[in-house]
């Protein structure tokens, strides 16, 4: 069976929807604390999938991200190499996308796996909002394939967003340039009908309404918006209205996670 | 060394703090006097570190590289052009950020830094002269309470002094009366005469002095926050000039008969715990608490809602063996948010400001936590400036079998979470009095700052240590702080603790002040002994402070103890059981208001599109989305709803259990304006209200249990107490009836203000608080209108009830009329209402309520995006028949009504029976939104968009 970690720490809290989410998508999932890692008790090796879920590590203070992003770096650096270069999967949601990107790990284009090559810095509107999103898939090299998160996944989704500091900035235009030539910008903000509109169909104010990006594997994919929080018709703000029944569209992603680790590893 | 890091944006990135601070200056009206605002982050770093490390600590860590830049040295260059404000905490105010920041330089291999602080620099550009900046600073960029601006440098505060332990006697034996209240006073007890007498009379026969420490636990545990000394007293109580009850005991004889008499089989445990206890399915049981933190937050919004939250939050986790938290509500009553800055009284913050600042409080304690705000409200009133209500409740969920708890003879007395500090000493007794013009300076240090990510590290590892069955018991450090929690826990046992053990934030704590000091972030446990070694393994992995300060003896005692000498031995009895019964009066007179004339309007439009946009009506997105209400996956029904997300919603419903269908509704009834008439219609209209909305979603009140929250006047006035008692006995005569049973409730009275010159009372306000479990939330249904062609019914009566309505308030009245309930009628109503909903039949329901049946169609109407047409001809007519006027069938907010968009009308009817329902007309497919008077005239002529923009203008960029 695949088997994912859900890492926590103080201040993580979507850690147990989203073990349930990859539960309901056929894996089995562990809650480990980032001291069990860094101590040893537990180790990364052990498992097939690693998914760094939402909430406010260490109360977002200094900087959201910033300080587990930094454990990461300093304290188990060679798990996590090890484990990309394994060909594993990780997928890093809402503060677990600024992890990713604030320890060098997405996009990772220098592939030196510590380069930081862009921010999730402060929303536009300087604070927290809750609303549903719609997002489009990026056509092209990244949404025809290489992501191993979001293949075949449907062109416009609905999910929501929770955060205060979710406005994506690449470093430079360079990079820039190349996260669109590569492919590796997944989602974009957009409106009911695809196309983009300013606040607050994008929330936060994120460089060319960017909402999720991959690496060049494709292995590591991370996004603001909650997927794990629309797995059933029952979590949409309209299920009263449009009766649709069955999963919601952020059970597509963690179905493709456990399809791709049970294929592959 | 000593060393200071400052950190800003970059040129050329967005700088949003500053920018939403240059809008808050500009809404004071310094509109064309600030060009610009810059923000500037301050690091202040002490301990044994060089330049070099310096830089690594604020490369790796305290900067974005991407939009980020630092200095060392200052931006001496930059701040020529500005004026610079920079804000710093007091000393002994908790810095939130001071803990993670020090782990998080350890983890880049830096161990000599000791302390770290932070403070905010704010540079200012513009035309503006040094009294308005310092206008501006006192209005938006700091609180005096727990802040100061900088003069100079930012610097840290040395640490205070070690304690030099003496222990303190209070002369009592041999006071005089006029003694023993001036003791009272400056002691901040908050103890009355007859207390303080029976405290004398207690040692005389000990024949010794109290120790300070136990003139403090006595005062904390017989506070009225504490032990409800006027609910539970004896009330004289006065009507009509005549002596009509005898009451002993005002909540045994009203709110807790009522769960009584009921006897529900699934109310697990009620009005002992920290909060009340019923059954969810067969593997557990939830729990539902709310609680209030109104003078905390009149003094410091951000830090007294935030540790509101924080405190409820610690009632379900202090339930029974531990509840896990998984929804919160928060309700709240301010002034208008346009009152004039000319008119507020000396000491008080502006409404605006204090709105402000407790949304951010509840947002960012709760959202940090990771627990969903889905259910609330938000109501204006001139007499809520000095003295806002901020009620905070949370529901837990908890196995069946940890549902009770119970402390053994020998078990230890365990602390764990926070350290202790000087903050929150007197908060019990603070908030059993009045609020002055001085309390910002009196009792600054009763307010505190929370720590939302101490409070989740420590539920993580209470939760663990529940499930491995470490513990017998555990309760909540809030008012009282451990003088509360080991006490209570302790009552029927006795305990000896060593109070040099209490973990603290800082040297300089005298033995009393940290057994009494409410520090956030704490519970107290009953240990086994054998349990402690891997109870402390399972905290420690989360990084979580475990400290054994003391023991369960079995003696029946307090016996409190520092450094080996006995601080305090009082008996367990006398400390729970020895306050003396309060004796009250209490009088209710009528109060007449002025009635307004009802003009008869040819055209109501005008006073439709205005009454959306009052306060009390206006939409609170502005709120609500700076809540986390979908985190934990639950959320079904949102307090937003509709075709754009954004319609008021009724009830919120939340799945706990993330593979079952099965969820838990809330609501909330709340209405200070009837209070204003009539205390006892208006708990009935609240109790009324609370229970529409649990059925306008689906739900069915009798699987229904509520909480009250009295906030009340100064009781110890007969006119204050006779409303009380009033809206008492509403509770029992409408709840019983119902068949609703109460499971747990709070007071906070002496909600007064005085200016030194007048006391203005807040009106009598009651929080009725729902909960309901729903069985397959796959029947829930919202209140946006859904289709084109439904036919859409009033059911329920209206009557000429707009006294205290908000059509009689946009006017400038209160009126005298205030709506009345029957609650006979009610339940058949509310039970028909259900079941015709369960089948099918409805397609949106809507309860009326503040804005009366016209607020209720608009907001259906703009909520679904779809037009209405309703003629008000087929609306029912009065038993008497007098005429009835457009005006009043519209606005007056008579109980018990809904607005129902029926999909199958043959059935609805049908199920219905002889209910009294009535087709007012249909949902159309366009904007337009037309209601017809009693004689077929056009009354109403507008469009939805029309409608919608007006409710959503007031609160929509604050």
């Amino acid at each position: 069976m695949v088997r994912v970690i859900v890492l926590r720490t103080a201040g993580t809290n979507c850690d147990r929807e989203t073990a349930f989410a990859f539960e309901e998508a056929g894996a089995s999932s562990e809650l480990v604390h980032i001291n069990k890692l860094s101590s040893g008790e537990k180790k990364l090796s052990d498992y097939h999938i690693l998914a760094i879920p939402g909430g406010f590590s260490y109360g977002d203070d200094i900087a959201s991200g910033k300080i587990l992003a930094n454990e990461l770096k300093f304290k188990i650096e060679e798990g996590i190499k090890q484990f990309i270069l394994n060909g594993k999967p990780i997928i890093g949601i809402c503060n677990g996308f600024q992890i990713l990107v604030k320890a060098g790990l997405l996009p990772n284009l220098s592939g030196d796996f510590k380069t930081i090559e862009a921010t999730l810095t402060l929303n536009d509107s300087a604070k927290f909002e809750s609303r549903w999103v719609y997002l489009r898939r990026v056509k092209g090299q990244g949404g025809t394939g290489k992501c191993v998160w979001t293949k075949g996944i449907k062109d416009l989704l609905c999910l929501p967003v929770a955060h205060g500091e979710g406005k994506f900035i690449p470093k430079d235009k360079n990079i820039l340039a190349r996260l669109k030539k590569e492919g590796l910008i997944i989602f974009e903000y957009v409106d009911e009908n695809g196309r983009y509109k300013g606040y607050p169909y994008n929330p936060n104010g994120s460089v060319e309404n960017i909402a999720g990006i991959c690496d060049k594997t494709g292995q590591i994919f991370g996004l603001m918006p909650h997927p794990e929080r629309y797995i059933s018709y029952l979590q949409h703000p309209r299920w009263t209205r449009i009766g649709s029944r069955g999963r919601g569209d952020g059970f597509a992603i963690f179905k493709n996670g456990v399809e791709f680790a049970k294929k592959h590893l | 060394m000593f060393c200071r890091v400052e950190v800003k944006e970059k040129d050329g990135f967005y700088d949003a703090v500053g920018e939403s601070v240059k809008k808050d200056i500009i809404d004071l009206g310094f509109k064309n006097k600030v060009k610009k605002v810059r923000f500037v982050y301050v690091y202040l770093l002490e301990g044994d570190i060089n330049e070099s490390e310096v830089k690594k600590i604020s490369e790796e860590l305290l900067i974005d590289p991407v939009t980020q830049e630092y200095a060392i040295k200052g931006n001496a260059a930059l701040e020529k052009e500005f004026k610079v404000v920079e804000v710093a905490y007091n000393p002994g105010v908790m810095d939130p950020v001071e803990d993670s920041a020090k782990k998080a330089i350890q983890d880049i291999g830096i161990n000599g830094v000791r302390t770290v602080n932070t403070a905010k620099k704010y540079l200012l550009k513009g035309r503006l002269t040094n009294n308005e900046i310092h206008s501006i600073a006192e209005k938006v960029l700091y609180n005096k309470v727990i802040q100061h601006i900088v003069k100079g440098a930012s610097t840290i505060y040395p640490e205070p002094p070690p304690y030099q332990f003496k222990p303190v006697n209070i002369n009592i034996l041999k006071a005089s009366d006029k003694k023993l209240k001036d003791i009272s006073k400056i002691g901040q007890l908050f103890l009355n005469l007859e207390e303080m007498r029976t405290i004398q009379k207690y040692f005389r026969k000990l024949k010794r002095n109290p120790t300070d420490c136990e003139l403090e636990t006595l005062a904390q545990t017989w506070s009225e926050h504490c032990k409800h000394k006027t609910f539970r007293g004896k009330i004289e109580y006065v009507e009509k000039g005549f002596l009509r009850h005898c009451i002993d005991n005002l909540l045994k004889s009203t709110v807790m008969k009522v769960t009584e008499e009921l006897n529900r089989p699934w109310c697990v445990s009620v009005f002992k715990d920290n909060s009340g206890v019923i059954r969810f399915d067969e593997k557990y049981n939830v729990c539902f608490k709310v609680e209030t933190h109104n003078h905390p937050s009149a003094l410091e919004p951000y830090g007294g809602a935030g540790t509101g939250v924080g405190g409820v939050i610690r009632d379900s986790l202090g339930t029974g063996l531990g509840a896990k938290p998984i929804i919160n509500t928060d309700v709240f009553c301010f002034g208008p948010p346009d009152y004039p800055y000319k008119r507020l009284p000396k000491g008080v913050l502006h409404p605006k400001r204090v709105m402000k600042g407790v949304v951010a409080g509840v947002r960012d304690y709760a959202n940090r936590m990771g627990i969903p705000t889905s259910n609330g409200a938000v109501l204006f009133d001139e007499r809520f400036v000095g003295n806002p209500l901020v009620f905070c409740g949370n529901v837990g969920i908890l196995p069946k079998e940890k549902s009770l708890k119970k402390a053994k003879k020998g078990d230890l007395a365990v602390v764990v979470g926070g350290r202790t500090g000087r903050d929150g000493i007197h908060g019990a007794t603070f908030s059993s009095g009045e609020l002055t013009h001085k309390s910002q300076e009196l009792s600054g240090s009763a307010v505190q700052i929370g720590n939302a990510i101490t409070e989740k590290k420590m539920t993580d590892a209470i939760l663990e240590a529940r499930d491995r069955n470490l513990y017998h018991a555990i309760t909540d450090c809030g008012a009282g702080g451990l003088s509360s929690a080991i006490g209570e826990m302790g009552e029927n046992l006795g305990v000896d603790a060593d109070l040099e053990k209490i973990p603290l934030k800082y040297k300089g704590l005298s033995y009393t002040e940290s057994w009494i000091s409410e520090a956030q972030e704490r519970m107290a446990l009953a240990v086994d002994p054998e349990k402690i070694d891997e109870l402390i393994s399972v905290f420690e992995k989360e990084n979580v402070e475990v400290t054994v300060i003391g023991r369960f003896t079995g003696n029946k005692h307090l016996r409190l103890f520092y450094r080996g000498q006995c601080v305090a031995n009082l008996d367990m009895e006398f400390l729970h059981n020895g306050v003396p019964d309060l004796v009250r009066k209490a009088v209710w007179e009528e109060v007449k208001h002025k009635e307004p004339v009802i003009k008869n309007k040819k055209d109501l439009t005008k006073d439709l599109v205005s009454l959306l946009s009052t306060p009390n009506i206006a939409s609170k997105e502005w709120i609500i989305r700076q809540y986390d209400h979908e985190v934990q996956g639950g959320s079904v029904l949102k307090p937003l709803q509709g075709i754009k997300n954004d319609g008021p919603g009724d009830a919120c419903i939340t799945r706990p259990i993330l593979s079952s269908k099965k969820g838990i509704i809330l609501s909330c009834g709340i209405n200070p304006d009837y209070g204003k008439i009539d205390p006892y219609w208006m708990a009935a209209s609240v109790i009324d209200e609370a229970l529409r909305q649990v059925v306008a979603v689906g739900g069915d009140i009798q699987k229904c249990a509520i909480l009250d929250n009295f906030c009340w006047g100064n009781t110890e006035r007969p006119d204050r107490l006779g409303g009380l008692v009033r809206a008492a006995m509403a509770c029992y005569d409408i709840a019983k009836v119902y068949g609703v049973p109460f499971i747990s409730g709070k007071d906070s009275l002496n909600n007064e203000y005085s200016t030194g010159k007048e006391i203005i009372a807040i009106p009598p306000t009651l929080l009725i608080s729902a909960i309901a479990v729903m069985d397959d939330v796959s029947k829930a249904i919202t209140m946006d209108a859904k289709k084109a062609g439904h036919p859409v019914y009033m059911a329920g009566l209206t009557g000429d009830e707009l006294g205290g309505s908000q059509y009689y308030k946009m006017m400038g009245f209160i009126g005298n009329n205030v709506p009345r309930v029957d609650p006979a009628y009610g339940k058949r109503m509310m039970i028909g209402l259900s079941s015709a909903i369960k089948s099918g039949a409805v397609a949106a329901c809507h309860d009326c309520s503040d804005g009366g049946a016209v607020a209720a169609l608009a907001e259906m109407a703009f909520a679904g995006g779809l037009g209405m047409e309703i003629k008000l001809g087929n609306f029912n007519r009065p038993k008497a028949q007098i005429l009835f006027q457009d005006e009043v069938l519209l606005f007056s907010e008579s109980n018990t009504r809904f607005i129902v968009e029926v999909a199958d009308e043959k059935k609805f009817v049908r199920l219905m029976g002889d209910l009294p329902i009535w087709k007012l007309g249909h949902v159309k497919n366009d904007r337009t939104f037309k209601i017809f008077g009693i004689y077929g005239k056009l009354k109403i002529n507008t469009e939805i968009n029309k409608l919608k923009a007006s409710w959503q203008a007031p609160f929509k960029n604050l």
